[in-house]
């Protein structure tokens, strides 16, 4: 059947099952290259993506049940970031992202699509997370490579940069 | 020809794009640059095969061992743009391609830059040697006045120059690598040795990067594998309306191989899990359990060998003034890739063509045409990246599994595993036991040292890890058992008179065994160096100070000063037996690899058993260091992980199947739980380059064992070390709780 979904600020019609994940329509049907199965279980996060602002697990959400909200996905980061910044245009990265490229972070980067969703969540409600908030909040979020301290460090230079800019 | 890489604009296999890494820009899907090369065999002698000078004065750089997350990508451009004498952003390169790349054996043992970087430099050496004659001809100045750089050779005054492009007008080197080649003098880098970032970081930041997972070809199928409930089991019948209400699925059954291919990547999924199928007979010899006792003694004995002996241990026994001994033991344990093992396979008119992560995509691609039984070199597999494998997990075995399906259905397939495939069928770290007797002489030295092992015989000149779905299929392949050398470690670099390694081979494994990230080593220095911490306190001296008294080699030295230095580690021989406690250990990689020294601290809750580890130091001389940055960075990878491998993972089995199928059946670290690091690179300029994948996780186990032991005063010989085998190693010790 034909569902109706809006993702990265655009309507997109998809024809699918209803119980679909979410994740095999944005990476298969919307050909979106962000999201990520890790696990299919709801384990790992490598699949996360933001719904209205919050981050779900793409691969345990049937498209059925997205509804009305608002799916943000790696690519739309930037986007968002500037609506929810109030800033004049999107800038390139979201300032997450370009924090993990400076810090050289990624390994394989694998589990980069659900650590900058789930990073990027915790910087929209705070700019200056404890180190152990970020631990609690990122918690769920696996990196079998072990870059956890450079994620943790990419986040704070992160927070400082927006908490500069304002 | 050019394109930007969008999902589904992947051409078939016939025009077979590659990814290119270009230095300055996002990876491009291109018809590959410079002369084809199209066949398999690309010759490893010829300077040629390495890379290309392309008219633009770009360079195409052709690396048979590929990035697994590793910076291999960065590592040599850096190193080629060095040595020939070029911009790195005039570099791109491609990895792992078997009709493109030259066969540098597999990506494995932390050997991409050891043997891959070394092979790859000296052809930038006898190419430039050769730039300079062209140069010396076409300049007309003597060949001593010349040097390269920036694409151009030059003369060292400035007066003249000419582009590697225009010398070269099109044509190859036509040259065999030379040994004697004049190498750059380590003053003379401008990128080897500085922190140079990574091509692929912005496209996987951003979402541009094109993983396996991503890749597509025109026309493609989605296919899994269901593999048999316990492994040995017939596939008796196959009830294909139990997936009758799933549209376009077909069955694929040969033989015991089932499997499913769909055009939408749901319902093959579905399908997978739905369809009804009866099975017969399988399962295990022995669980996870019973690991030990089977190899110990119920397992089917091979040979015992004598695989290292220095001195006579047997005559100096006796004269031993202390003598320790104790057992130990590790768990089989997965290499857990992140992302599941995935491929694609187009599989027709007696070709193939295979896009996989694997990291031995030559030996691989060699391997699938006996399997296939396709003529020698018809099989092209060409590399794309996965998740971290850290070893070979079910990659090839995902290939395998795609390549049948296509076969059968005569359309390219793409077969992703799931997590339970994954975690239960890649193949794992091997089990091991070992028992360790030590003595100290009247002087408190150690003096004689004998290790056992009891592990699995890896199957002499066995090509490949045997692949699941063959088997299943009854197609042929060589089998046997590969597990890397697992026997190395026991016997220490020490400075021991008397010191002797027995192995006691077991025939089998109870589940399919291959190399995990520094094979075998954290389980024999976990024996090694907790004994040698149980023989400083039998010498009533601090186990820091107790193995520099046993050292003498100064790079050796050099990292355990080092790391007491990182540590602020103050002498003392008594465990504190406080819930707290430090810990080290030393490596001399291999006995000829990289040298570390780490110590670490560690809380253990001595009421739940819980150990907590809080800080690790480590000191890591791996010789020249090419890329400080990406060394560094698989450095905190390997303490990490191996703090996960130590603290958390064992897969699980019974006499069924494997049982830890799940993230949370099968744990691994997660940031609450990730300790603060502290890391020192001793670089050596003047040594060559060993690796760095994989030394830095060797010693992890064990100095974690040496630091609980600091704290609680137990020593813990099993690992995983969870709660409760704390708990019950302190109950048996009589050391009260709490
Ligand atoms: S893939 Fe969705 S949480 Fe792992
Ligand atoms: S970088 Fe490889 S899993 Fe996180």
């Amino acid at each position: 059947m034909t569902i109706t979904i809006k993702v990265n600020g655009a309507a997109r019609s998809v024809d699918a099952d209803p119980d679909t994940p979410l994740l095999y329509v944005l990476t298969n049907d919307l050909e979106l290259k962000g999201p990520r199965f890790g696990c299919g279980l709801a384990q790992c996060g490598s699949c996360s993506v933001l719904a209205d602002g919050v981050e779900i697990r793409s691969c345990q959400t049937p498209i059925s049940d997205v509804g009305q909200r608002a799916i943000t996905t790696l690519e739309g980061l930037p986007a968002l970031y500037a609506q929810q910044r109030k800033l004049p245009k999107a800038p390139d990265l979201h300032p997450l992202q370009q924090a993990f490229i400076d810090e050289q972070a990624l390994h394989c980067g694998y589990c980069y699509n659900g650590q900058t969703i789930k990073g990027a969540e915790l910087l929209s409600r705070t700019t200056s997370p404890t180190e152990a908030q970020i631990r609690d909040h990122m918690n769920g979020h696996l990196c079998r490579c072990g870059t956890y301290p450079r994620i943790m460090k990419s986040i704070q230079a992160a927070a400082a940069k927006m908490s500069k800019e304002g | 020809m050019n394109l930007s890489l969008n999902r589904r604009s992947f051409l078939t296999a016939s025009s077979a794009l590659v990814v290119a890494y270009a230095m300055n820009g996002p990876a491009k899907a291109q018809n590959p640059p410079g002369p084809p090369h199209k066949r398999r065999g690309v010759d490893a002698k010829q300077v040629d095969s390495y890379f290309v000078i392309n008219a633009d004065g770009t360079v195409t750089l052709y690396s048979g061992k590929v990035d697994l997350g590793t910076g291999h990508r960065i590592a040599l451009p850096q190193i080629v743009a060095d040595e020939l004498g070029i911009e790195i952003e005039r570099i791109a390169m491609i990895e792992g391609d078997t009709h493109l790349t030259p066969d540098q054996g597999s990506t494995s043992g932390s050997n991409g830059m050891m043997r891959g970087g070394v092979q790859t430099r000296q052809a930038a050496a006898t190419a430039r040697a050769a730039l300079i004659k062209l140069g010396a001809a076409r300049l007309g100045l003597p060949e001593a006045d010349l040097d390269t750089a920036q694409g151009e050779v030059r003369a060292k005054n400035g007066s003249a120059s000419v582009t590697f492009a225009a010398l070269l007008a099109g044509g190859q080197f036509n040259l065999e690598l030379d040994s004697k080649a004049p190498r750059r003098k380590p003053s003379e880098y401008r990128y080897v040795g500085k922190p140079v970032r990574r091509p692929d970081m912005p496209g996987k930041a951003t979402g541009a990067h094109v993983w396996m997972h991503d890749f597509a070809v025109e026309g493609m199928l989605h296919g899994r594998s269901i593999y048999p409930p316990r492994p040995g089991a017939r596939l008796v019948s196959v009830d294909e309306a139990s997936i009758a209400d799933i549209p376009g699925v077909k069955v694929v059954r040969i033989k015991d191989y089932l499997g499913v291919v769909a055009e939408r990547e749901w319902h093959a999924e579905k399908a997978a899990r739905q369809l009804k199928a009866q099975w017969d007979g399988g399962g295990l010899v022995t669980t996870s359990a019973q690991a030990q006792a089977y190899l110990r003694e119920t397992g089917p004995r091979d040979t015992d060998e004598v695989a290292e002996k220095t001195g006579d241990f047997d005559a100096a026994w006796p004269q031993a003034v202390t003598k320790i001994k104790a057992d130990y033991h590790w768990p089989m344990q997965s290499h857990a890739s992140l992302g599941p093992s995935c491929a694609i396979a187009d599989v027709r008119d007696g070709e193939a063509t295979i896009w996989t992560a694997s990291q031995g995509t030559h030996k691989f691609a060699e391997a699938f045409d006996g399997i296939l039984q396709l003529p020698k070199g018809k099989v092209r597999q060409i590399y794309l990246d996965g998740a971290g494998c850290y070893g070979m997990n079910g990659h090839d075995d995902a290939a395998i599994d795609a390549a049948i399906l296509s076969r059968a259905v005569g359309k390219p397939v793409r077969v992703q595993w799931s997590r339970a495939d994954e975690l239960a069928w890649d193949p794992k770290g091997p089990p091991q036991t070992l028992t360790i007797e030590a003595g100290l002489d009247g002087n408190q030295r150690v003096s004689t040292w004998r290790a056992h092992m009891w592990i699995p015989r890896p199957t002499p000149k066995l090509p490949n890890v045997p692949l699941v779905s063959p088997q299943l299929a009854g197609l042929p392949q060589m089998q046997g058992v590969a597990t890397g050398s697992i026997n190395i470690g026991a016997v220490p670099t020490y400075d021991i008179p008397h010191m002797e390694a027995v192995v006691h081979y077991v025939k089998d494994t109870p589940v399919r065994t291959s190399p995990l990230r520094a094979p075998g080593k954290l389980a024999n220095l976990m024996a090694a160096e907790s004994m040698m911490d149980a023989l400083a306190l039998g010498a009533g001296k601090d186990p820091l100070a107790f193995r520099l008294d046993h050292l003498k080699d100064p790079r050796s030295l050099d990292v355990l000063k080092k790391t007491a230095e990182l540590h602020d580690w103050r002498p003392r021989v008594e465990p504190r037996r406080d819930g707290k406690g430090r810990g080290v250990a030393f490596t001399h990689y291999k006995g000829n690899e990289t040298y570390v020294a780490m110590a670490v601290d560690v809380e253990v809750d001595r009421g739940t058993g819980a150990i907590r580890v809080t800080r690790v130091s480590c000191a890591h001389d791996c010789g020249q260091v090419i890329s400080p940055d990406g060394v560094r960075a698989q450095i905190e990878g390997c303490l990490i992980q191996g703090v996960s491998r130590t603290l958390f993972e064992e897969t699980r089995f019974d006499r069924e199947r494997v049982t830890s199928v799940d993230w949370s059946s099968y744990r691994v670290i997660a940031f609450p739980e990730v300790p603060e690091l502290k890391i020192a690179l001793i670089d050596r300029p003047d040594k060559p380059p060993v690796g760095a994948g994989e030394a830095a996780i060797a010693p992890v186990a064990a100095a974690i064992s040496n630091a609980v032991f600091d704290a609680t005063g137990v020593r813990l010989q099993s690992a995983p070390f969870t709660p409760q085998r704390v708990r019950a190693a302190m109950a048996q010790s009589g050391t009260t709780a709490g």
